[in-house]
Parts: C-alpha cells; structure tokens; sequence
C-alpha cells in the first residue's frame, strides 16, 4: 500500500501550527460544512464513515456519539438528556511505544481543534476539555496558542462562525500518571480526584464528567473527523478494509533505520512498513515486535503479513492498540524487554484492585529473579499462573494489558525463559540447554 | 495562610515532605497575586475542583515543589481538608515531595529507550551528579529522575529537561547537557521552547502565561517541534509521489456562513468544484515538496546519526523550504 498523508499532510509546512497555515490548507472548511449539518445528519456521517476509535480499543465513532442521550422532539427532557453534554479529549499518550498524538498535537494542532468543535456540535455539547499529558508541554504550549488563535477567529466561544452554537475549549494539563489515560480515571483526574477507574456501567455517554452524559475520544480520532466531513463517509473509506477504514498514523521506533510517524491506509502489513522503514538495521534480524504498544501481545516475524487494521490484528491473536510497532531485533532479551514493560505495570497500578497491584508485582519478582539467572523451573508456570490470575480479574484494562507481553512471550519465546534458568533447573524442567536460533527472516532482504 | 508546619504529623497527613527547613525558609511565598490566578483557573471549569491539578502546578511554580503551604492554599480554595489535597497530590509523579532543583532532568528509561540507550544514560548520569531517583545536586541545578515512556518512541533515546525534548541522546551528549546546564547555559532543545527552568515551565502546565512579553510568548510557541522522525513518512510520500485519494468530487461546497444556503444547494459549477478540488490537492504535495527541495539527506532520511542532531531536529528545514517552491510543485502534481 502506498502511503496516504492526510493527517499528516500539514506536518512539513511553514510554521504548520499556526492558524495562518491551517486556514490556508483547507483549515476550518470542515466547520463550516458541519455547521450547515444537523447533528443529527453529522452524527450519520461518522456512523457511515466506519471510523472507530484510534485510542486502542477501536470503538465506532459515529455509534459513541450517538449514545448520548439527547432530548427527544416535542417532550421537555428529564435524566442525562436534560443535563449539560461533555466532550473530553483524550491527549494522555502514555502507553509505551506509543508517539503519534504528540507530533500531531505539536505539528497541527488546529486539525484537532477543528475536530474537537465538530464532535461538540454533533453531541450538543457547550463545553470541551483537551486533557493533555503533562509531559507533552511543547504539545500543550502550541495547543493553548491555538485555541486562543481560534477563539479569536471565531472557530470557538458564543455563536460559533454566526451559527447561534456555543462552545468553551479548556486545555488541561494532567500529571504523570499512565492510568489517567484509561478514560474514566481520565474524568476522577478531570475532577480533581486521583486518577481510580471507575466502575462500569454507567458509562460516561450516560454519567460522565460530573455525573453527565460525556464523549472521550482519542487525539487522532477527533483530529480524523474533518477529513471524513470534507472527504465524506466513501471516500474515508477507500482507505483499507470495510470494516476498520481509513488513513491511520503508524508510529515505528527501535531496531529499525528510519523510525518515525508512517500515515498510511488501515490494513497496511508490517513487511510494507519496514521497508518503507529501510528495515532493521544492517546486519540484524526482526526478532519481535509488538502491533500497538506494550498492552498488545507481542507478534514475531511470522506476522510480517498480517493485514495491520483492528479485526486482524484481533484474529491474528494480537490488537492493533495505537499502532505503535516497537522493533527489536536479535541482540534484544525478550525476557529482559518483559520485565520493563512489567516494571511499568507494576509502577502505574493505580493500586485500586489486588490482582493488578499485587500481581505485577510479584511478575516483576519472579521476571528479575530470572533475568539475574536465579529462577526456578517452576517460574515459567508461576508467570504463566499469575497472569492468568490478572486477566480478566482486574477492574480495569490496565491489569489485562499488562498480562499481554507475559502470556505472548511465553507463547513464540519459551526457550528464551529457559535459557536464563541455572543448570540444574533446567535438568528439573527435563531440558537441557538448547539455544535454537529464534525464527527471523532478514528483514533487509525484503523490500 | 496557614500551612502545615515542619512536622512528622503533617508529613502523615499530606504524604508530601514537611522539610527540610533549609529550603523551605527561602521559599517565595503564595502571595495574593497566585491567589487570584488560582481562582481564575476555578472559574474556568464547571466546578472549581477540576482545578486542582492546575493549582498544583501553579504550587509548583512558585515553590518547586507541592509544598506543605501549598496544599493548605488548595485546601482553603477549594473547602478541602489538606488530607484530601495530599492524597491527590501523592497521586501524580509530577507533584514533586520534595523541592526541586532549577532544572528537572528526566531519562527516559522503558524498555524502547532502554534498549537503544536510555538506561546507560541514566546509570551515567546518575554517576556523575551522585544522585538518584528523584534526588537533587547538593548546588540546587538539577534533580534527576528516570522516566516512563515519554511518547517519543521514534526519537529513542530521549531526555528532557523541564519537559523539552532532546532527543536521540547518547551518554556523550546527555552528560554535555548536563555539564551545560550546571554551568547555567540553557542548551537549545530538539523539540520544544527554549528553555526556562522547572519553575517556569510549571506555570505553562497551569495553564497560564508564562512569559511577560509577547516575544517571549511567540517564541517559545515557535520553538522546534518536527524532528526527522516526525516528518519521515511525509517525505517518503512526496519523494515516491505517493498521496492519498482526492477527495470525491463533486466535492460539498464548505459553506461560508451558515447563513447562506446550505451545501449543495448553491449551484456551484462544476468548473468551479474542480478548480477548488485541485488547489486543495495541490497545497500540500508543494508543501512537502518544497521541504524536499531544500533538503540534502532527503530522500534517504538521516537516521540516528549524531552530527543531525542539532541541525536536523527542528522545524527550519521546511521553513526554508518554502521559499521558492514554484518549480517542485510542477514536478510535484
Ligand atoms: C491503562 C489505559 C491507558 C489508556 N491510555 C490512553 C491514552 O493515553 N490515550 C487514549 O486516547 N486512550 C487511552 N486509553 C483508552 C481509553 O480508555 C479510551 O478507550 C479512548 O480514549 C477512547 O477514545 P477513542 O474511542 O477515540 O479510541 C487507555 C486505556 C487504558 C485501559
Ligand atoms: S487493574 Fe490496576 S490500574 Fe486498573 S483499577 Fe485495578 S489496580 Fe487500578
Ligand atoms: S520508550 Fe522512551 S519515549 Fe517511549
């Protein structure tokens, strides 16, 4: 596939994240067409788009918006349809290898903006907040230049562009905390609380940000919507497979020669990737490689193929998560990139929960005990034992994410784990030392 | 106002570091001027407690750290008990314990960076400063800390200083950064505005105006941003002719004012639509083509040579490219 820039197509331009430039590369002309839409007819058009939610879990746009409950026609509202509608931008880009909503809110963060305005007007919200990790502060530094820039255009605050709409956009900053990107720890964060999930249902299309019907949408979703209103819904979907369409932002970092932000179609394969990519780096091999950050099981050179969209990165036993294809090659330790991204885990438990808190900790024991050559053969069904103890027994997302890089690697790297045991463990284990080279093509020779 | 005192019982009941005096003493205080800037972040949200984190880093910026003054200033704000303001503020690795040093030096150490160099990084640093985790130089210039993923994966290794990104370090070049910094140069950085000190930077995550003069402002505003990673694909594209599918023609009018009669029912001509559909696909090839023009090691990005670093990290490349693109463009569409 080739590659298709769209929401990256401003990237390189003059001063990209100025207004001046935004306005002069068909900036705002997506406003203008939603404003002349219903909601209604907007909300029908993200839904026939088949954009789903570049945030991880790929959840239909169109089908979020359309949660919210509304007032009905002729009856005076009672409930969540009478109470104020929230949109809240998720900016949190924590998940490791994940790099793709920071450059875009730096390089162009008027086509977030723009989206932003749009998502309130179809759900009939008055007020919007960006919550940005506060790490990215050039991001959040260029984003608060730019809403200033757009208020005094007119793209935001009281009767938006002459259309009677109103619509206040704050830009927050968070503080350091990988959870706060899960999106109801998101909304405690928002309301001055610690970042704790909440519990589901209710959802928080129905009680949300204080107790109200609210949107969470990811960075590059809302920063998509003007494009498939100025493309309509056919045209986003020329871009890949029917069901998981459009042009996606793939981030590749590590082993490979020229890592960076790679906008292409929804379904683009690995192999196109690296060879765009120029490869692994001379000399090495594809050893592993995670589809979507470090919560995605990993895959292996035996995925090269594997079309890179949600449903089969899903079949292929992996998730596409945000896209970030992380690169290792021969030289890296599985086990040893397992106990950092374990490590993480265990640092980011929000600690609401016994599973996650107490599980990635003890993960990341009986993870070091190995790396420094001290396990026991009865590590690897220990691992193996206290993932399955997390998955599906945590009260959020995080506690299962964090169980996908044990459970992958012990399923493709086995061997790696029972290289590192001492001798006589591995006599225990009925192994001996057996180190096969690990299945890798050269990736080099590919292109 | 009355904050909690230097004692083992506030310490209970913040979590947040009630000394050591030495620092404290010296310590600028919240006067009436941050009180006014903390009710105006209150007054931009629905309800005044969503501004917490804000107040924290307005804290932050006036005393470097989430200081026992500070939380007691939240709490009388906001009608909390300081035991709430603390239990939030131990919350958040950005809430520091304890005061921090002019400049914040953070090493990205997950497993991507660790691998390509972060952690030899740290364990350098860590050496040379003889500090560790969230410790601060006897001198007051830095406090060192290792970070999670930073969300610059495609710049590995990274570190920031006050949050701006130098990116694709090696030991070499972070312990220059460093030697610079406590010598109170402020090295420029890969991404981000030139820099201030943690102070000031924590004033911009409270969301206010950090500089006095405008200048200042559209400077750190026009601070680099795009590194060769960012841009990579772009390039790619334009040098491989590759674009995404124009837009379906006959292409919705973008209405001027929802006043006026509303898409499709203009009458636009078909002329009309084509011409507007072809500016819009031309823009941006010319823009990235112009980029190209000016670029010697476009097509084949530079990788992760070390002679790029300062050069090619930042916007400037494009910048000039802009000028006199005309021919390119031709070439381009
Ligand atoms: C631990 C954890 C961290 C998350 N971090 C982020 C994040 O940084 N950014 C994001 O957009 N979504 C993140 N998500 C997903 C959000 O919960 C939510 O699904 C997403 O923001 C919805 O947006 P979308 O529908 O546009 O994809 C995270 C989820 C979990 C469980
Ligand atoms: S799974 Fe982990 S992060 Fe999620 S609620 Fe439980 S302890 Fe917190
Ligand atoms: S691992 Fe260092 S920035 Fe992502």
């Amino acid at each position: 596939m080739p590659l298709t820039p769209v929401l990256t197509q401003r990237f390189a331009a003059e001063r990209s994240w100025t207004l001046e430039t935004y306005e002069r590369l068909d900036g705002y002309a997506a406003l203008r067409q939603a404003l002349a839409m219903t909601p209604d007819e907007l909300v029908a058009l993200v839904k026939d788009s088949g954009l789903r939610g570049r945030g991880g879990a790929g959840f239909p746009t169109g089908m979020k918006w359309s949660f919210i409950p509304q007032p009905k026609p002729g009856e005076t509202p009672t409930g969540p349809a009478a109470a104020p509608k929230y949109l809240v931008v998720n900016a949190d880009e924590g998940e490791p290898g994940t790099c793709k909503d920071v450059p875009l809110m730096m390089a162009d963060p008027h086509s977030l903006i723009e989206g932003v305005a749009i998502a309130a007007y179809a759900i009939r919200s008055h007020f919007a907040v960006i919550y940005v990790r506060g790490e990215a502060v050039h991001a959040h530094r260029r984003l608060v230049a730019a809403v200033q820039e757009a208020y005094a255009a007119g793209y935001l605050g009281t009767d938006v562009l002459g259309s009677g709409w109103d619509v206040e956009l704050v830009v927050h900053a968070g503080a350091g905390a990988y959870i706060c990107g899960e999106e109801t720890a998101l909304l405690e964060s928002l309301e001055g609380y610690r970042g704790q999930p909440r519990l589901k249902p209710p959802f928080p299309a129905v009680a949300g940000l204080y107790g109200s019907p609210t949107v969470i949408n990811n960075v590059e979703t809302l920063a998509t919507v003007p494009y498939v209103v100025r493309g309509g819904a056919e045209w986003f979907k020329r871009f890949g497979p029917e069901k998981s369409p459009g042009p996606k932002i793939y981030s590749l970092s590590g082993r490979v020669v020229h890592p960076g932000q790679y906008e292409a179609p929804m379904g683009t394969t690995m192999r196109e990737l690296l060879a765009m990519a120029g490869g692994v780096r001379p000399g090495h091999r594809l050893k592993f490689w995670t589809p979507g950050g470090s919560s995605t099981p990993y895959f292996t050179p035996e995925h090269l193929d594997v079309p890179l969209d949600f449903d089969s990165v899903g079949k292929a036993g992996s998730m596409l998560g945000t896209t970030a294809l992380m690169v290792f090659d021969e030289t890296d330790s599985i086990v040893e990139a397992t106990l950092r991204f374990t490590e993480f885990y265990a640092h980011e438990s929000c600690g609401k929960c016994t599973p996650c808190r107490e599980g990635t900790s003890w993960l990341v024991q009986v993870l070091e005990r190995l790396v420094h050559g001290q396990g026991k053969a009865t590590d690897l069904d220990l691992l193996t034992d206290i993932a399955d103890n997390i998955l599906g027994r945590s009260f959020c997302a995080l506690g299962d994410g964090a169980t996908s890089c044990i459970a992958s690697s012990m399923k493709y790297f086995r061997d790696d784990y029972v290289a590192l045991l001492p001798p006589d463990e591995q006599v225990r284990l009925g192994r001996s030392l057996r180190l096969e080279p690990v299945a890798a093509v050269p990736v080099g020779a590919m292109a | 106002m009355t904050a909690l005192g230097s004692s083992r019982e506030a310490e209970a009941t913040t979590g947040l570091d009630a000394g050591p005096t030495a620092h404290v003493a010296d310590l600028p205080p919240l006067t009436a001027q941050t009180e006014a800037e903390a009710r105006e972040l209150m007054a931009r949200y629905p309800q005044p407690r969503s501004a917490l984190l804000p107040m924290l880093h307005l804290v932050q910026s006036v005393q470097g750290y989430v200081s026992p003054e500070g939380v007691g200033f939240c709490a009388r704000l906001l009608g909390l008990t300081k035991a709430e303001i603390g239990a939030v503020a131990t919350f958040y690795t950005m809430f520091k314990r304890h005061p921090t040093g002019e400049h914040l030096v953070s090493v990205c150490t997950n497993t991507l960076c660790a691998v390509l160099g972060g952690k030899r990084i740290y364990d350098a640093l860590s050496a040379d400063l003889g500090v560790g985790h969230d410790q601060t130089t006897a001198d007051g210039t830095i406090t060192l800390e290792h970070a999670e993923c930073l969300a610059a994966c495609d710049h590995a290794p990274v570190v920031t200083v006050d949050y701006e990104f130098y990116d694709q370090q090696d030991v070499e070049s972070a312990r220059a950064l460093v030697t610079a910094l406590r010598m109170g140069e402020k090295p420029p950085p890969t991404r981000g505005a030139p820099l201030t000190d943690f102070r000031g930077v924590s004033r911009q995550l409270a969301g206010l105006s950090q500089h006095a003069d405008a200048a200042a402002a559209q400077a750190a505003v026009d601070g680099p941003s795009a590194g060769v990673p960012t841009l990579v694909g772009v390039r790619l594209a334009a040098e491989r002719g590759e674009t995404a599918p124009p837009y379906d023609t006959p292409e919705p009018e973008p209405a001027p004012a929802p006043d006026v009669p509303t898409a499709g029912t203009t009458g636009e001509t078909p002329a009309e639509q084509a011409a507007d559909t072809a500016v819009a696909a031309a823009g941006n090839p010319a823009e990235r083509a112009g980029a190209e023009q000016h670029h010697p090691d476009t097509p084949e990005p530079a990788g992760r040579q070390p002679a790029e670093r300062g050069a090619e990290g930042t916007d400037r490349p494009a910048t000039q490219g802009q000028a006199g693109s005309g021919t390119s463009v031709e070439r381009e569409v």
